[in-house]
């Protein structure tokens, strides 16, 4: 049975950038607490001899450098035409020079 | 006051020399105009799927075996969650819980005793923009992003944190900044940053096992600021410890104007990216048949090179360092040592005058005119008389401007040493005649007033004359009249 609690909310409130009244966090974490507990549902299949994946493709196709890679498993190193800038920044809300345009940030690298 | 120990581990990001982007076919140039390198792929614009470069895979899996690692058969990409402008897409494609490399060493030499630092892992990743402050407007309320590097091909390398030092950190990334080079999957050109080190940092009391809070250092990428951030970190660090308070574990920027290191964010900003499998990708997978086709197109590596060249070329370990230095310096003297047979001769020449020429001319050695072809000739030119050292250096000189072959250079200069002892000795005689006095001087006992006579007779000769040849003649004459 899977939890979360208005702490949780607000936690990932804070990290996708939201901010929630009292009354969204209360509503959310109810909604949240439901989709948990309906996706816990798989959590009654027995799976103790099905190997673990991320990924819903079969997973002999895209072996590569094997006969059996395929050819959109990955692409050549080839290069082809970048987009004319015009084109890129056309739909930008702000375009300065070339570059995109955004409120100031203070330097954070990951 | 405690002693304590340092302990060190580096996170390094190398810019794979790809000719195009991770997961587009966009190329990346240095350099180019703003957003000049992008498509809606490494935008992130909705409805676009990417594919991954199979070079780039290609390339890690070079860096896995050149560093010892297993190379993972089924490893997969996952998505790094944070909100910065420079990544268009929200999250980092990136490698989480299953690297395409594990585990792996790097040895290195350090004070003159070899060392093995344990590697965790090596990932692929794709690099972000760059975002430009108020350089571009002057406007304090913007900034402005150019996203031609973003999905460039990344190697992230981890080590374990076993180093003891600033200088041994360096000595370690000196070495795989070598190990990358060689095998030339980055530029690792730092001021461009192809390549980044971030080292993490923490002390614990001398003979503790346990690890301290550590901190990490972003960004860097000189050696030169690298090191002053982490003896600036261990300083910061022990007074911190010696006043009985805590370490802080956190992200730090070394400012190179003040020598400091500076928090970048608040512990209320901790990382927390939400890592869960790249939906977009299939699983990397690499059959053994690859992995056995890439392992014999490896390189040579650095240190199994200067080994060589100790024991089979007879070479200091100080040359062989400089001579291994880069793939090029080696490949270099390995040629000419071979066609010639004569190491230490080779060794002499690439170290002393060809170095010169290069650093007066500002280029690499792969860029100069003159090849192991050329040195060898020199060399053998010298070896059976036709040149004295001293005109050899002249003639490499014109082959270093002109790229001409050695034979070439003698015989349109009319260089060769006089070795006719007929026409040495009517020269020996006319200096001799003309310069009574210092001739006098010698046939008196002053035995040294024969140095002038030769460099009478070299300078006749425009130093063609074979000066063994002038001196036994010019003491026959002296010591007969």
């Amino acid at each position: 049975m899977a939890t979360i609690t208005v702490e949780g909310i607000r936690h990932v409130a804070n990290l996708a950038r939201l901010e929630f009244n009292e009354e969204e966090t209360e509503h959310f974490t109810e909604q949240l607490a439901r989709i948990l507990d309906y996706i816990g549902k798989l959590n009654e299949l027995e799976t103790d001899d099905v190997p673990p994946t991320s990924h819903i493709h079969p997973h002999q196709v895209f072996i590569m450098g094997s006969e059996a890679e395929a050819s959109h498993v990955a692409k050549p190193d080839v290069v082809k035409p970048s987009y004319p800038r015009e084109k890129v920044l056309a739909n930008a809300p702000e375009a300065e020079e070339g570059y995109f345009g955004v409120p100031r940030v203070v330097d954070r690298s990951h | 006051m405690e002693e304590y120990e340092i302990v060190i581990g580096l996170e390094i990001h190398a810019e794979l020399c790809t000719e195009s982007k991770l997961f587009c076919n966009c190329a990346y140039t240095f350099g180019a105009s703003a957003n000049d390198c992008t498509c809606p792929i490494c935008l992130g614009m909705p409805g676009t799927l990417p594919v991954v470069n199979r070079r780039a895979v290609e390339f890690a899996v070079r860096a896995g075996l050149a560093m010892g690692c297993e190379i993972t058969a089924s490893s997969k990409f996952d998505r790094k969650n944070y909100f910065y402008p420079d990544l268009p897409k929200n999250y980092q494609i990136s490698q989480y819980d299953i690297p395409l490399c594990q585990s792996g060493q790097v040895t290195f030499e350090f004070e003159g005793e070899p060392r093995t630092v344990a590697l965790r892992r090596i990932h692929l990743e794709e690099d972000a923009g760059k975002s430009i402050h108020a350089e571009v407007t002057g406007d304090p309320t913007r900034s402005f992003m150019d996203f031609n590097r973003a999905g460039v091909p990344l190697l992230e390398i981890v080590s374990e944190p076993e180093l003891h030092s600033p200088a041994e950190a360096i000595a370690y990334c000196r070495a795989v900044k070598e190990i990358l080079e060689y095998i030339e999957v980055s530029d690792c050109n730092m001021e461009e940053g192809s390549l980044r080190c971030e080292p993490n940092l923490s002390l614990r009391p001398k003979g503790s096992k346990e690890l301290g809070t550590r901190t990490e250092i972003k960004n860097k990428n000189s050696f030169q600021e690298l090191i002053e951030a982490m003896e600036y970190e261990v300083r910061r660090q022990a007074r911190i410890l010696d006043a009985g308070e805590e370490v802080v574990q956190e992200t730090l920027l070394f400012d190179a104007s003040t020598g400091k290191t500076v928090a970048m964010r608040g512990k209320e900003e901790a990382d927390d990216y939400r890592y869960f499998p790249e939906p977009d990708l299939v699983h990397v997978q690499i059959s053994g048949e690859w992995v056995k086709e890439i392992q014999p197109t490896l390189p040579e590596l650095p240190a199994a090179r200067r080994e060589r060249f100790i024991s089979d070329y007879d070479i200091s370990p100080e040359n062989a360092e400089f001579l291994t230095s880069t793939r090029p310096i080696a490949e270099f003297f390995d040629e000419a040592a071979r066609r010639s047979g004569e190491p230490t001769t080779c060794a002499n020449w690439i170290m002393g005058d060809l170095t010169r020429l290069l650093n007066t001319a500002e280029i690499e050695i792969q860029d100069a005119k003159v090849t192991p072809a050329h040195l060898n000739e020199l060399i053998h030119l010298i070896a059976d008389a036709t040149i004295s050292g001293k005109i050899a250096k002249s003639v490499l000189d014109d082959a270093f401007e002109t790229g001409k072959m050695p034979k070439e250079i003698v015989a349109e200069k009319g260089l060769a040493q006089i070795t006719d002892t007929s026409e040495i000795e009517a020269i020996v005689l006319q200096v001799v005649e003309d310069n009574p006095g210092p001739a006098q001087d010698y046939r008196d006992g002053t035995k040294k007033a024969i140095g002038f006579l030769v460099g009478q007779v070299m300078r006749a000769t425009r130093g063609k004359a074979n000066p063994q040849l002038v001196n036994q003649i010019l003491t026959r004459v002296l010591s007969t009249e």
